[in-house]
């Protein structure tokens, strides 16, 4: 299997698509540092506690200004479509190029090509976003003279692993759907045709809360258990889209004062201490959707890894 | 050529849905023999192959591959068989060497060793010039002789070719018969699929021809004409200058002959044994002037054909 990892990363980074890919993020980071540049000392006046519990550094990857969107944002665009990108014709572009047969008449098992190119995927991407992070924190510390704390630094490596987890699951469904259909261009569209769902129609445009409030209305004079029905039926339905589980784990990675995902009332709202949530918190705050993106991941692997080791290694 | 089997198959059988593929096949291929597969396209020959490497699993029956099941040890077998497949494929954005080298590494044959076992096979299939030159910039013949280095690079017990010379021009398909006719001197058991006679016939020394999954026929080559096409006998041609009527009737009476067809100057003689000599002194001995006198020989196109008009 190292002998697969070893060429498929040497196919990746001599890949004009890598160097497209690796574009894309450097775009998303100057997008990010700019907005920084900008943006960074309202967001910190603003939330008074990010000063307060010196999370100043941490205010580099998610602040944005206006229009401008922050790193957080941009990379959570590039990111699947990283992903994607990776994984899409991983399989199907060995069988058209007719090298597949010819790959598995030698001694490796048959799921060693799965796991060796799904491995080198992840390498690529982690290498991918962890120089991103690296370049946006060097050029931060220039601009604003602070440097992390510990428990920054940590936080920022759990969002590298929650990223690359991110990526590895739009990589498996790519790898996927290459498994399943004989043309790379099938196994494109379908993935990116999810992510808009998943992300545009289902989180940006509102579609789940709009499902949520045709099936639990909420009224001009509607009760406050209805509301909260309301709210929690909302964010039950968001959450079923990978991309909201996503960005609902940085959020709180990243902005440590966020309380939790709950739903809290503003009667509640009101005897909350504005500190930030320590480390601990956060991650137990946010395990349910780790452990859901880690098995989303798992679950594509699994499949494509069944369909293929029962495919016929037809040449041809 | 030795005794001991490098392909072994029993009842073999393969089903796509309803439709049998192979069909209880039953065969096997000698050690150091280069062994011909013959068919029409859609005979089995392929899917047959696969069931050999483990890359298909057969439905009911056995396959040893040097003692070895494939749907067992699939590794161990593709550690020691080299399979090229119809349409051979390579990274086109790697070069022939960087081709090469991944499947040593595939293999876990040392660094140096591979550098070593590069250089010999490219040599030897003549791809020394371009061995830095990506595939992608290849010809049909030089990918086809990648392929085969690419098999050899493994140093294979067995090798499986299929189709190995289709889309070649005449000396691309001699250039790879040739080598592949060299092939058992290194101790390289060679199954060739194909359904090109003249080239089976040229290199092989046994065949077997398929026909809707089942082999009808299987043997060496000169064998196997006579049992197919005269029922185990040797047909005797003897051309004579002046054919005389009682001379049919004289050879008649030989022991061993069994039939005497006069076709114009030619008779048929179909005998039991190798009986030239005899029939040679009748001939002589009653005038008749004997130009030339041959066993004949059955072509792969005799017995193909006879095959394949019967079904």
């Amino acid at each position: 299997m190292l002998a697969i990892v070893r060429k498929e990363l040497a196919d990746y980074f001599n890949s004009i698509r890598f160097l497209v890919l690796f574009l894309l993020a450097l775009v998303a980071s100057v997008f990010g540092l700019y907005a920084v540049h900008q943006g960074i000392r309202a967001a910190l006046e603003t939330s008074g506690a990010v000063t307060k519990s010196g999370f100043v550094f941490l205010a580099l990857f998610t602040s944005s200004f206006q229009n401008i969107p922050s790193l957080t944002f941009s990379l959570g665009l590039v990111i699947p479509i990283v992903g994607i990108a990776l994984g899409f014709d991983a399989i199907n572009s060995e069988r058209t190029g007719g090298t597949l047969s010819r790959l598995l008449a030698q001694p490796v098992y048959r799921d060693s090509v799965i796991n060796g190119k799904f491995l080198a995927g992840i390498i690529t991407m982690t290498i991918m976003i962890g120089t991103t992070l690296l370049l946006v924190a060097g050029y931060g510390l220039r601009m604003i003279g602070v440097p992390p704390t510990a428990v920054e630094i940590i936080r920022l490596f759990l969002y590298l692993v929650i990223t690359v987890v991110y990526g590895a699951f739009w990589m498996g469904l790519a790898m996927l759907f290459s498994v399943v259909f004989r043309r790379a261009a099938g196994s494109l569209l379908l993935p990116i045709a999810l992510f808009l769902v998943f992300y545009f129609f289902w989180v940006m445009l509102g579609l789940g809360p709009a499902i949520a409030n045709s099936l639990a209305p909420v009224g001009e004079s509607a009760t406050l258990e209805a509301q909260i029905q309301n709210a929690e039926l909302q964010q039950t339905l968001l959450r079923l889209s990978p991309s909201y589980l996503f960005q609902e784990a940085y959020y709180v990675l990243l902005v440590p004062v966020a309380k939790g995902l709950g739903i809290i009332t503003r009667a509640q709202a009101m005897y909350m201490v504005p500190n930030p949530l320590s480390l601990g918190q956060s991650l137990l705050a946010i395990w349910p959707h780790f452990v859901g993106l880690v098995s989303l991941s798992a679950i594509c692997f699994a499949i494509s890894y069944i369909i293929f080791m029962k495919q016929e290694i037809r040449p041809t | 050529m030795t005794d001991k089997l490098a392909i072994e198959t029993k009842d073999l059988t393969k089903n796509y849905g309803k439709v049998t593929v192979v069909d209880r096949l039953n065969f096997h291929v000698r050690e150091n023999e280069v062994f011909g597969l013959l068919g029409p396209n859609g005979a089995g020959k392929t899917t047959t192959i696969l069931m050999l490497l483990g890359l298909a699993e057969p439905a009911s029956g056995t396959v040893r591959v040097f003692d070895f099941n494939p749907t067992r040890e699939p590794l161990k077998i593709k550690r020691i068989v080299g399979y090229l497949p119809e349409e051979v494929g390579f990274y086109d954005n790697l070069t022939a060497r960087e081709n090469l080298r991944f499947i040593a590494d595939l293999n876990n044959i040392d660094l140096a060793e591979t550098e070593r076992r590069i250089d010999e096979v490219l040599e030897m299939m003549g791809l020394t010039e371009e061995r830095d030159m990506v595939t992608s910039k290849f010809s049909r013949g030089m990918r086809q002789r990648l392929g085969i280095a690419d098999v050899l690079i493994k140093q294979p017990k067995l090798v499986i070719f299929d189709e190995p010379t289709s889309g070649l021009d005449p000396s691309g398909i001699n250039q790879i018969l040739d080598i592949i006719a060299g092939l058992p001197k290194m101790g390289t058991t060679v199954l060739l699929s194909s359904h090109q006679l003249y080239q089976v016939q040229r290199v092989c020394q046994s065949v077997g021809i398929l026909s809707k999954g089942k082999m009808v026929i299987e043997g060496g080559i000169d064998e196997l004409g006579r049992e197919a096409m005269a029922g185990g006998r040797f047909i005797i041609e003897v051309e004579t200058a002046e054919p005389k009527a009682e001379l049919v009737d004289i050879i008649k009476k030989i022991k061993g002959v069994d039939k005497v067809e006069a076709d114009g100057t030619t008779l048929k003689i179909s005998t039991d044994s190798d009986l030239r000599s005899q029939i040679s002194r009748t001939v002589v001995d009653n005038d008749a002037l004997l130009v030339q006198m041959k066993v004949h020989e059955f072509s792969l196109d005799d017995i193909y054909m006879k095959y394949f008009k019967e079904n």
